[in-house]
């Protein structure tokens, strides 16, 4: 027993220690009022290309907080890297919408007090506490960018601009059409279904109940003879409409200005149905060694400039509504390009990503969650 | 004779720990080969056999499908969800795969290694030896890579069809091409080990077979393919598990209902960040390479590796 108690101790200890380089932002549950100085340090972890120099250089230099950073390649490992090894290896993470509920869950990031951070009130609406960081109004993170999930399309191929998703369930396209290999595409299909089969009930496209599942799991099946192929990476879209006979497909706003600019006669729309799309979150671990530095990081990512040069360089689109000015100035027409500038209501139209989860609202916790989407996506695939 | 005491030291002048040591493992041989083999053996089990064995653990848990949590409780769920659908399916279509590419590097490994080691001349055999296996310093993913674009539907292949007349082949993205790339990968494992066992055939063999009558085929049917069998077991080896446990290609070049076993353990390991299915599900390579292993065995691969 005492042997035990002495280890207790001994943790204790740890953590004061830990914390006490934390003053300023108080670590006793309650939400810091002030941000104090910067410990010198911040561990990242982040998509590739979120920590470009360019933008991360001028926050050291003002803030002195050295950004250290590691690039996830998936969802599923940002969330293993907040996660293992008790979480405290690092600060923040940039999650998208397929992760972010989950780590809120797991207790691995903490709540944030938007208070702090003045570029916040410069947010579109829609972002300010959307659905997939913010839970019964507590601000898990900061939203960071966002992208729509568009169905692109050869113009030559496609003289008439086709303007369903149905395109892509179409067996006239047989092998042209290329889909993105990720269980959260069963969520394009159940909005698909929602317009189209209004029967099913669906509402959400994240919240499906077992039949509604085998409903779109059924649509997605019949389509995959159509499908070319599931592409794992960005750049095998851009491969396959260039020149691997792919006409049409589910995309991103990045393939498209890729292909654009590689002369390869493309063009995107947002379907009648409306589209899904990813939001990321610079999220603050619940046990991170540089909170100072970490609330720093959420006031100067936020800022117009960094927004915009972040938008620009990665394909995406800002959440803060004053970075358009600043995307023009760094690339002429970004900002209308990237639709940063779109009234309110188009942010409000786009179905973001969140992780399906069992307890999905109705109260009946009769919701499919990610392990029964990802199985059914195995199950899709063949 | 008397015995001198300083000629007994001779020849040893240190006693010492080093020297009562040694004494000790001569008398007691058995000791002595513990000693010598403890290190490698230790190193086998706790770096190898102890990654299995944890490995096989995990399978017997499940995660917290929210949290992501491993779930220490034993149950044998994993390996149930193994038999249902579009599981059996997966290992068949790998099975096949691998079968496939086993069987086309033999066929084409078989007369090349054939022609280095009794036609080639020796400068030729090195030159086609470091040809073969030239393609093996090259990152793996370069050349899967390369051969999307040879298949490409305006890639090499195409482009060659085309110049001699023949329609397009559009076998980008499937299970063929799987197959083509498998093959082209692991061929150079296949080559080395039949060289070896074609090369140890003495010449007199062959010509003894010719005394007694033997034409070049039934020499070849006789006598070179019975004793060149264990380099193709060996060999068989290599490309059929390494086939079995790939997921690079499939996703690269396979295109839908191209899933292998390796593809879903990645999916189970990287998307829906469920360890202990995807632990479960990669003993079943570990099942097919163990059967695999001891009928090559009896076909005496282990001779020739």
């Amino acid at each position: 027993m005492k042997r035990i108690r002495f280890v207790h101790v001994a943790l204790a200890a740890i953590v004061v220690a830990l914390a006490v380089p934390a003053a300023g932002v108080s670590k006793a549950g309650a939400l810091p009022t002030s941000v104090g100085k910067g410990e010198g340090k911040l561990t990242l972890v982040a998509w590739e290309g979120y920590t470009e120099k360019q933008w991360v250089a001028p926050f050291e230099k003002q803030t002195g907080c050295k950004v250290q950073a590691k690039y996830a390649g998936s969802s599923n490992d940002m969330f293993n890297l907040m996660t293992s090894g008790g979480g405290s290896q690092y600060d923040m993470v940039s999650a998208s919408g397929d992760a972010s509920l989950r780590l809120i869950y797991a207790g691995a990031v903490a709540e944030v007090n938007v208070n702090l951070i003045p570029s916040y009130k410069d947010f579109y609406k829609a972002f300010q506490s959307p659905s997939n960081n913010t839970v019964d109004g507590k601000h898990y993170g900061i939203s960071l960018q966002f992208g729509p999930n568009v169905l692109m399309y050869n113009t030559e191929a496609f003289p008439k601009k086709p303007t369903s998703w149905g395109a892509i369930y179409d067996p006239k396209n047989k092998g042209k059409i290329t889909i993105p290999d990720n269980p959260i595409q069963i969520a394009d299909a159940a909005l698909y279904l929602s317009k189209t089969k209004p029967a099913l009930g669906i509402t959400d496209p994240y919240e499906l109940t077992k039949a509604q599942l085998a409903a779109v799991v059924s649509l997605l099946k019949q389509q995959r003879p159509l499908v070319k192929k599931y592409w794992g990476l960005a750049s095998d879209q851009i491969d396959l409409f260039k020149n691997g006979g792919s006409t049409i497909g589910a995309s991103w706003p990045y393939q498209v200005n890729t292909l654009k600019a590689a002369k390869v006669p493309v063009a995107s729309v947002s379907p009648k149905e409306g589209v899904t799309g990813w939001l990321d979150t610079w999220m603050l671990s619940s046990k991170a060694k540089h909170p100072n530095c970490a609330y720093k990081w959420m006031q100067y990512i936020t800022q117009p400039k960094p927004q915009a040069q972040q938008a620009v360089y990665f394909g995406e689109t800002p959440v803060n509504k004053k970075a358009c000015k600043i995307m023009d100035q760094l690339a002429k027409g970004s900002c209308a390009q990237y639709s940063a500038n779109a009234p309110e209501s188009y942010y409000r139209s786009i179905k973001f990503w969140k992780t399906p989860i069992a307890d999905c609202g109705n109260g009946k916790k009769n919701c499919m969650d990610l392990r029964a989407w990802t199985t059914a996506w195995t199950q899709i695939k063949g | 004779m008397a015995t001198d005491p300083a000629l007994l030291t001779e020849g040893s002048p240190r006693g010492g720990a080093l020297r009562s040591v040694s004494r000790f493992s001569w008398r007691r041989p058995g000791l002595k080969t513990f000693g010598q083999i403890s290190a490698p053996v230790a190193a086998f089990v706790f770096v190898y056999v102890a990654a299995l064995v944890a490995l096989l653990i995990k399978g017997f848990w499940t995660t917290d499908s929210f949290t992501g949590k491993v779930v220490r409780s034993w149950n044998l769920d994993n390996f149930r969800t193994i038999a249902d659908a579009p599981y059996p399916t997966i290992v068949l279509r790998t099975l096949g795969i691998a079968a496939a590419v086993t069987v086309t590097c033999m066929v084409l490994a078989f007369p090349y290694a054939y022609f280095l080691v009794r036609v080639a001349s020796p400068r030729l055999r090195l030159v086609l030896l470091v040809a073969t296996v030239l393609p093996l310093w090259v990152s793996y993913l370069v050349r899967v890579y390369s051969w999307r674009l040879i298949l490409n539907p305006d890639g090499a292949l195409n482009w060659v069809l085309n110049g001699l007349g023949l329609p397009d082949l559009n076998i980008a993205y499937t299970n063929w091409a799987m197959w083509l790339v498998f093959t082209y990968i692991w061929f150079p494992f296949m080559v080395l080990p039949v060289y070896a066992a074609l090369e140890r055939i003495p010449y007199s063999y062959v010509e003894a077979s010719a005394d007694l009558g033997g034409r070049g085929l039934t020499t070849l049917r006789r006598v070179i393919l019975p004793l060149a069998i264990p380099g193709l077991a060996a060999g068989s080896i290599f490309t059929f598990s390494l086939t079995l446990g790939d997921y690079i290609a499939p996703s690269l070049v396979g295109g839908p209902g191209s899933s292998l076993i390796g593809t879903v353990v990645f999916d189970n390991l990287g998307l829906a960040n469920n360890a202990p299915f995807a632990a479960a599900f990669a003993t079943v390579p570990l099942a097919i390479m163990a059967v695999y292993l001891v009928l090559m065995k009896r076909l005496g691969a282990f001779e020739s590796l």
